[in-house]
């Protein structure tokens, strides 16, 4: 799908901030707040924008701390789908936050989130290891997010600036 | 004679005026909580490949003084950067110096070509500098003063109206600081007939080249005729986020170049080297994040510009540089009042006009160059404090 300039300008400004209010939305592409929300609206309906996210630091949270765990599968591949089947099988769990088929020593790439440590375990070897064509899986822990989806969390980016000068 | 009578501060020194600038300086940094739309520089830190190139210049040693005229590998980067950005051929050996800031480079290149008592032409309202200089080089400042209905361009009948037998040069400056107004090639080459006509030079101060938004930038010296007579003044500062680094450089004619370098190796040796090999790097590799940042100054004007239009300050919208230069003459107040109301009841810092010159009375600088929020709030701030008026 080929964008207009416009329609370009305002997926950017969007990605970055998904909260920007209409009308300086509008003012910043220099259009009016119809066209703005026409364009805002058609991408949205054309799937270009899928959803609009945001990025949560848990870790200040009391009682959320949570963990998240990246787990390598090996799986075997079925003649006809490929890995897609069991793809489908494994991201349809609600637990499951993302999966990526990968190249090279494993074949599927599965992010978890769950509230404990014995909450992820008891996912990875209740329900994943037990899927008919994985092979193998091994468990990594998350121990700190340091940048997210190309945010960094807790960035010092205070303006340092001084505040008049030429 | 006595103390008491006697001043050891020189007579052209001491008639300088204390830069309008330093006094909202001081008055801004006693308050807490203020947005601050009174920098003239970028909210960016400067690129991370060319703090990192700096940061491993230093790692493998080089700490010593570099050629007088700057690291030769840095000057052939300017110059290619010159003939790709601009159709500009300049020579690396011989026409191109590396400076301590544009700054050093408007210095040298008023000292190198300023005879005692010669005028040179200040376009108005301008950087808070030009006038001292010329001033500090022996020479008379002579304001041109454009006008806000022109949106602030130099029209070349302006230029006729002060030219005399002692004018040698004419300092340009666009984008502009505090307009941000941009001449473009029609507006460059009207003026070049003048400058050709009257024999004039021209110190061509092109630091926010890399920040216009609407036209193709048109560089002075690329006008026919004109690189004979001029004086390329620019910068790393503005386009590239480095302002701390002071780091400029000036390109000119063999002769003119070479005067300016004479000086240079007496008052300053050569520029800092960790900012030169951070330099190299920008040029080569930082095309990406200025137009990245040059997006997102975009983005800001069209925001800022328009919300002073809708909340009752009339605004051009400017082509380049990062300031918005609203008409305050709405409120009957003038600039200073203004400003220093503005900053005490509502803490928002502006510049007011009348320190860029008597035609910027009636005017305030506002930058743009700060987070999207923080023009948000600004505009909000504003617009209470125009509706207790
Ligand atoms: C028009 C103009 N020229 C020159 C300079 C100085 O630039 P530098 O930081 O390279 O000395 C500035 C800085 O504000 C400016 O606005």
């Amino acid at each position: 799908m080929k964008l207009t300039e416009k329609e370009l300008e305002i997926v950017e400004i969007v990605e970055k901030n998904a909260r920007i209010p209409l009308d300086t939305l509008a003012k910043m592409t220099a259009l009016t707040v119809e066209e703005a929300e026409s364009i805002l609206k058609k991408l949205e309906e054309t799937k270009v924008i899928v959803q609009y996210a945001t990025i949560v630091d848990w870790r200040k949270i009391d009682g959320h701390e949570g963990v998240t765990a990246m787990i390598d599968v090996k799986v075997t591949p079925k003649r006809g789908v490929g890995f897609d089947e069991v793809a489908e099988r494994i991201y349809r769990f609600p637990e499951v936050k993302s999966v990526y088929l990968m190249s090279g020593a494993y074949d599927l790439s599965v992010v978890i989130e769950g509230r404990s440590m014995a909450e992820v375990a008891h996912f990875v070897s209740e329900k994943l290891s037990t899927l008919d064509s994985v092979i193998s899986t091994t468990t990594h822990f998350i121990l700190k997010k340091y940048k997210h989806d190309g945010t960094v969390f807790d960035q010092g980016d205070q303006d340092r600036r001084i505040v008049v000068a030429p | 004679m006595t103390r008491a009578t006697k001043t050891y501060v020189s007579e052209t020194v001491s008639r300088l005026k204390p830069s309008g600038i330093r006094r909202f300086f001081d008055l801004a940094a006693s308050m807490e909580g203020v947005i601050s739309l009174g920098v003239g520089e970028p909210d960016f830190v400067t690129a991370w490949s060319v703090r990192e190139a700096c940061i491993l210049s230093l790692e493998q040693g080089y700490t010593s003084y570099t050629a007088n005229a700057g690291l030769l590998e840095l000057r052939q980067e300017i110059s290619s950067y010159l003939s790709r950005k601009f159709g500009l051929f300049y020579r690396p050996e011989g026409e191109v110096l590396v400076t301590v800031g544009a700054s050093q480079a408007l210095d040298l290149a008023l000292r190198a070509i300023v005879n005692p008592g010669d005028e040179v032409i200040v376009v108005e309202p301008s950087f808070v500098s030009y006038g001292p200089l010329v001033a500090l080089a022996g020479g008379v400042p002579i304001s041109v003063r454009t006008n806000g209905a022109d949106q602030f361009k130099l029209r070349p009948q302006q230029i006729e109206e002060v030219v005399s037998s002692r004018t040698k040069a004419l300092i340009l400056c666009s984008p502009n600081n505090p307009t941000g107004t941009v001449l473009n090639q029609e507006d460059l080459a009207a003026i070049a007939r003048l400058v050709e006509k009257y024999d004039l030079l021209v110190i061509s101060d092109e630091i926010y080249a890399e920040l216009t938004y609407d036209e193709p930038y048109t560089s002075f010296p690329a006008v026919e005729g004109m690189r004979e007579r001029t004086i390329l003044v620019s910068g790393f500062s503005k386009g590239f986020a480095m302002t701390g680094w002071r780091l400029g450089f000036v390109a000119a004619p063999e002769e003119v170049l070479q005067a300016m370098l004479k000086i240079h190796q007496y008052t300053m040796m050569c520029a800092p080297t960790m900012a030169q090999y951070g330099a190299i790097e920008a040029l080569k590799n930082g095309e990406h994040d200025v137009d990245e940042m040059r997006k997102s100054y975009r983005r800001r004007r069209n925001y800022f510009v328009q919300s002073l239009n809708d909340i009752g300050l009339h605004c051009h919208l400017p082509g380049g540089a990062f300031y918005a230069f609203p008409s305050i003459a709405s409120t009957g107040m003038a600039s200073e009042q203004f400003a220093e109301r503005l900053l005490l009841e509502e803490k928002v810092a502006v510049v007011p006009g009348s320190v860029f010159g008597a035609s910027g009375e009636g005017y305030v600088r506002c930058s743009y160059a700060s987070s999207l929020e923080q023009l948000q709030e600004a505009i909000k701030r504003m617009k209470r404090f125009l509706s207790r008026l």
